[in-house]
């Protein structure tokens, strides 16, 4: 493999990274939706060429997938049910904005040296993409721990789940059967997130998730 | 000059401690001490540095005095060497600043005894060759400094400093007591001689370290042992300022450097972390606090603060370096650290003096109340202009070239195989750039605020010009800062010796580059060049104002503010300190600091006059040692109790006291 | 080739930063102005200011002190001093060693300083709202650019702006994760420090958000043509510099030859150009930050280079 190859292919997983980091900085949530949609966007094409690189047709079924759920379904699904609910306004970050990067910039620093170090041997490519991928992993965690809002928790939540397809693509590529159901089960996901999102909203008058804390009297 | 002659030196300054102990008239004494001390300092300080230049031979001297089997041990090395020529310099500007000065010092007798005694303890803890001549001049340094910091103490605020100096200090020489009795260990030999033959047996370096970075980092205000230093180093008279921040935090630094690069023997890898993480808070922690101030001098002290912080994070970097066996870069990194120890001492007495000679033109030391002294006080005004573009680290003077040589050791770490030093250094990176743009606005707002703009009181308003003494120290000092910044190529040649006896090798000689160049590893990698830069600059803007003069129009027409169409005459409507910070303030807090804002603004037909109250905190000072003050009166509220008991129960302790330890006696064998 | 031919080019070099740079100002307000369907001022405008402004008397605020009449020039020649030490279309320059990319952003550094001394001189609330905002915004630009200046000296080995440059048109460089981080940073402090949308508003008076202006507001006649045209420097001064480490394509070394510096030149030109187009469109559909969110903007740009020279300290291949 040239290292045109590599470079490539490292580059989209760098972007995945880079795009995961605007959605931390984000506080609109349209904004975060579109950002959301592009990252979908950079993952599907990166699995496209891993499909070229690794000439495994079936990551290309996976690149399809990618678009069609994660690119345009769910960022349409979840555009419609923010502007319903209304809530199209700032985010509230429960922490500072600035606090929560150096968070993440940490995060990466402790995906690359836990990766580099466990995978001495593996080849270099996979081995970076790990760790690039166990990146997206936690700064979608952090998105979840550090949002209030329910619908960009689930944008927090769906970026993690873009990292992990990012490291089974990595690691010589997974069964599409997997994959497949991985993909609906994210999609059942959302029908039953967003289902929620409406009760909460119903009962509360918010979808804050604060409130909920403090109707069971954990109000800080 | 002989390791003797130095010796008398110190002697000598102590016999003019004596002299000023003498009943006299005032006005003499000043002249005598401080022009006495301006003599030998001066002295010292030739010799000195002709020691470093011309590379004579170490010199070692043992006398018979102190403890017996002991002795009192004397040493005079390279490193040495620097540290007396940096320390003797600082001590000469000083004496001659104060020959102007002092006279303005309503209570000399306060001063004058404990000045040249503070300069001859200073002397000995470089020249100590022995951890216990080492000690007690450490000691005498702090009792001097302490007694100085004490001489306005009718002045609010100054007894709660000494207090809080003394006992800092206390602590930090039982640290290093402690940590020469480690070093010492079985063998039980003080001399430093000894303890360094025996460096390879030794088992608790990591301790030792810890010790020496609390012992002498305490004393030159590392993060978070530095809460004294803001208060004890603007209390005491300016030109004792200058010297305590600009000196003694350097006697300090000498303390670590002897005892961890040094004495301790080969670093492990693991050395410079803590020193980089210490180093690297303290920076931001100092140049963010410093920002906060208005006292002048309190904002001079908080730089100190964090200028101890950039040289640590180049100490810290030279140690990973040399435990990872790279000596070039450990050159590097420690020429970085001991040329801005030579910087820092250059333009903190400058800036000291300077808010000295304010001191003397207003009476104040209040941001708030100074204000257009560039047009009443010229002289002063340039020279603190100098002090403050030196120490904001920018080109051409001299504090960005051992900022700029810090930041080429940095670039070569990532040679460093740990990844622990790999985590931590890019962030050290990050937090050093901070800090020197911190301190950059620190100064803007310094000199913005006193020199420029209005009046804000009529002190500042009919300020008139200081002596000729005080002018020519801070100017000699500006042309300094100007000079090595302009040819640092000289200096790093000059440095080479102490740091080739302390890392093994040093950098290459930098007089073979054309144009006084530096280059710190190859030309390739990176260069400076002061001087070109210095005279590309000078010469563009005399050409362009030349030319603008000469060919288009040089009419000028002074008239009142425009300010944008509505000016204000009152000098109230200006910035002031605060609102200057106020950006700063809200974008970092909660980094080291936490200020509060309220406005109490009274509602419309309200006759009451609005209200904007600010609250700053330092983080370091409520969480770290408010739970230890508060635990040490529990204690000790607990322990009252036993003042108020009967002969029979005091008889009763005591004979329990006695029986507890013939039983751990009993146990123990 | 010998000492004068080397000389020829690095005067060349300077001229070549200093004369297009007004017709860079000029250009962007013209596509902007196009952009909005509006006719603009013509491109020569900024040259027709500069000319009448230092023509005309100056008006010196009688509370100015002689720092006020003086930095304008000190301003000007730092950062002339600094541009001219960018490669425009020839590496290998005859003094291109005497100050490395560090040393160039200090220089930066100094015009900042002295500009928001100068804007604090004539003792007014808006000088002082300009410099305290400026330096504040500096307090995270400047790192900012330090963490991406590591990154690619770590990438290129080097500090010498020349090196950086020939290293990147080297084939050994690749698509590497750490430059665009660092493309993006660099571009987002180069909005920031030249007072662009969407930190500042460089069409802007009489709006308390204003920053740069603020700062020179008292100044007129030449010292006002010196603070504009330095002003117009520094922007072309960071054109250079991305098109120089991130677009190095028709930089020829010293010597090449006349029809290289030609095509050098004329690549140079260009790239000006193209990044005037960009510039103007970002900042024609952007709107305007308020102050407080312009930290965390430019603190992204901090967090960009910090996680570049991380990856670079990391990993030796991205």
């Amino acid at each position: 493999m040239g290292g045109l190859y590599f470079d490539i292919a490292h580059l989209f997983a760098g972007g995945l990274v880079l795009i995961s980091f605007i959605l931390l900085y984000q506080d609109r949530l349209y904004a975060l939706l579109n950002v959301f949609a592009l990252q979908a966007f950079v993952l599907a094409l990166s699995v496209a060429w891993q499909a070229y690189v690794q000439d495994a047709p079936h990551l290309y079924i996976t690149a399809g997938i990618t678009i069609a759920f994660k690119a345009i379904a769910i960022p349409v699904a979840l555009h419609r049910m923010v502007s319903r609910l209304g809530v199209h306004r700032e985010v509230e970050t429960v922490v500072r904005l600035v606090p929560t990067m150096l968070a993440g910039i940490a995060l990466v620093a402790l995906s690359m040296v836990v990766m580099l170090r466990v995978t001495g041997s593996a080849d270099p490519l996979a081995r970076e993409d790990l760790a690039f991928a166990l990146s997206v992993v936690l700064l979608g965690m952090l998105m979840m721990v550090t949002r209030s809002n329910a619908v960009s928790q689930v944008v927090g939540f769906m970026s993690l789940e873009n990292g992990l397809i990012l490291a089974a693509t990595g690691a010589k590529g997974m069964p599409l059967v997997v994959e497949i159901s991985v993909a609906f089960s994210i999609l059942i996901a959302l029908i039953v997130i967003g289902i929620f999102l409406f009760r909460i909203r119903e009962r509360f008058d918010s979808v804050d998730l604060q409130v909920l804390d403090d109707y069971r009297g954990e109000s800080r | 000059m002989p390791l003797s002659g130095y010796l008398i030196g110190v002697a000598a300054l102590l016999l003019l401690t004596l002299a000023a102990l003498l009943p006299r008239p005032i006005r003499a004494g000043t002249v005598v001490i401080y022009g006495g001390s301006l003599g030998v300092t001066a002295v010292l300080f030739a010799s000195a540095l002709w020691q470093l230049l011309s590379g004579a031979d170490w010199m070692a001297l043992s006398l018979p005095l102190g403890i017996p089997w002991l002795g009192a041990n004397f040493r005079l090395d390279a490193l040495s060497a620097f540290i007396l020529a940096v320390v003797d310099f600082g001590a000469v500007a000083a004496s001659f600043y104060a020959l102007g000065y002092g006279r303005h010092e309503h209570e000399p007798e306060r001063v004058l005894p404990f000045y040249p005694a503070f300069l001859a303890a200073m002397n000995l803890v470089v020249l100590a060759d022995d951890a216990f001549v080492f000690l007690l001049s450490w000691e005498m340094m702090s009792l001097s400094s302490w007694a100085l910091v004490m001489s306005h103490h009718q002045v609010p605020g100054n007894a709660r400093a000494g207090f809080v100096y003394i006992v800092m200090a206390s602590i930090g020489t039982f640290a290093l007591l402690l940590a020469f009795g480690l070093m010492a260990g079985d063998v039980g030999d003080y001399a430093f001689s000894t303890m360094r033959a025996h460096a390879s047996e030794r088992t608790v370096t990591g301790v030792v370290l810890a010790l020496a970075l609390f012992g002498a980092g305490s004393k030159a205000g590392l993060a978070p042992f530095h809460v004294w230093l803001p208060l004890a180093h603007p209390a005491a008279p300016s030109h004792v300022s200058a010297l305590m921040s600009g000196v003694m935090t350097k006697v300090a630094v000498y303390g670590f450097l002897r005892i961890v690069f040094d004495i301790l023997g080969a670093p492990a890898w693991w050395w410079g972390l803590p020193v980089l993480a210490v180093g690297a808070i303290t920076a931001v922690i100092g140049a963010l606090l410093g920002l906060t101030q208005n006292d002048l001098k309190r904002v001079l002290a908080y730089s100190t603060i964090e200028n101890i912080g950039v040289i640590f994070i180049a100490l810290g970097l030279s140690l990973a370096f040399r435990a990872h066996g790279y000596g070039a870069a450990a050159a590097l990194a420690l020429t970085a650290a001991l040329f801005h120890v030579l910087n820092h001492s250059l333009f903190k007495s400058l800036l000291f003096f300077g808010s000295g000679a304010l001191l003397t033109a207003t009476g104040e030391r209040s941001l708030a109340r100074l204000g257009g002294l560039l047009n009443r006080m010229p002289m002063t005004g340039l020279f603190m202009l100098v002090g403050c573009v030196a120490i904001s680290a920018l080109p051409p003077f001299n504090g960005f070239v051992s900022e700029w040589l810090a930041f080429q050791a940095i670039l070569l770490s990532p040679v460093l195989s740990s990844w622990a030093l790999k985590l931590m250094i890019p962030a050290v990176g990050a937090m050093l750039a901070l800090a020197a743009a911190l301190a950059a606005a620190a100064y803007v707002r310094v000199f913005g605020i006193a020199f420029l703009g209005r009046p804000r009181s009529d002190a500042a308003r009919n300020a008139v010009e200081v002596d000729r003494f005080s002018l020519i120290a801070m100017g000699t000092l500006g042309v300094l800062c100007l000079l090595t910044g302009v040819l640092p190529g000289l200096v790093i040649d000059a440095l080479g010796p102490l740091v080739s006896q302390l890392i093994g090798t040093a950098m290459a000689n930098q007089s073979q580059l054309g144009w006084l160049a530096i280059a710190p590893i190859a030309e390739s990698r990176s260069s400076y060049d002061g001087l070109l830069v210095f005279l590309f600059i000078t010469t563009s803007a005399l050409m362009a104002a030349a030319i603008i003069h000469r060919f288009a129009s040089d009419v000028s027409r002074i008239a009142p503010p425009w300010d944008c169409g509505f000016p204000d005459p009152d000098s109230a409507t200006q910035y002031t300190p605060e609102s200057f910070a106020q950006p700063v303030r809200r974008v970092f807090s909660g980094l080291g600091f936490a200020a509060s804002e309220t406005v109490d603004m009274p509602r419309p037909g309200d006759q009451r006059p609005a209200r904007f109250e600010l609250r700053l905190k330092d983080l370091v000072w409520d969480y770290g040692y408010q739970p230890v003050v508060s635990t040490v009166f529990t204690i000790a509220d607990i322990l009252n109790r036993l003042q108020f008991l009967t002969i029979r129960q005091y008889l009763s302790l005591v004979f329990a006291a006695l029986v507890f330890l013939l039983l751990a006696l009993a146990i123990w064998t | 080739m010998n000492l004068f031919g080397n000389l020829t080019i690095q005067i060349l070099q300077m001229l070549l930063v200093l004369l297009p740079a007004p017709l860079l100002t000029g250009f962007i307000r013209k596509v902007k102005a196009r952009l909005l369907r509006k006719k603009g001022p013509p491109l020569l405008q900024p040259y027709r200011d500069i000319i009448k402004l230092v023509g005309k008397e100056a008006v010196v605020a009688d509370s100015a002190s002689w720092l006020f009449r003086a930095v304008p020039y000190l301003v000007f020649a730092a950062t002339w001093v600094a541009a001219a030490l960018v490669p425009t279309f020839a590496t290998g320059l005859l003094f291109s060693w005497s100050a490395d990319l560090i040393a160039i952003i200090a220089l930066l550094g100094s015009a900042r300083f002295f500009l928001a001394l100068a804007g604090m001189d004539v003792g007014t609330s808006f000088g002082g709202l300009g410099s305290s905002r400026e330096m504040m915004f500096a307090t995270l630009a400047e790192p900012a650019m330090i963490m991406i200046v590591f990154s690619l000296a770590l990438i290129a080995g080097s500090t010498q702006l020349s090196n950086v440059a020939e290293f990147m048109l080297s084939p050994a460089v690749g698509l590497r994760v750490s430059l665009a981080l660092g493309l993006i940073g660099l571009v987002i402090v180069a909005i920031a420090e030249n007072a662009r949308i969407p930190v500042d508003n460089p069409a802007t008076h009489l709006e308390l958000t204003m920053v740069h202006e603020a700062m020179v507001l008292e100044y007129s006649g030449r010292h006002l043509a010196m603070i504009e045209l330095s002003a117009e420097l520094k922007l072309s001064l960071y054109v250079s510099l991305i098109a120089c480490v991130f677009f190095p394509w028709g930089l020829a070394p010293v010597g090449a030859g006349i029809a290289p510096h030609l095509f050098g030149i004329a690549a140079y030109i260009g790239k000006l150009a193209v990044a005037g187009v960009a510039l103007a469109v970002f900042e024609t559909s952007i709107a305007k930050m308020r102050v407080f969110r312009v930290p965390d903007f430019i603190g992204v740009a901090l967090m960009l280079g910090l996680l570049a020279t991380l990856l670079r300290f990391m990993s030796g291949s991205l």
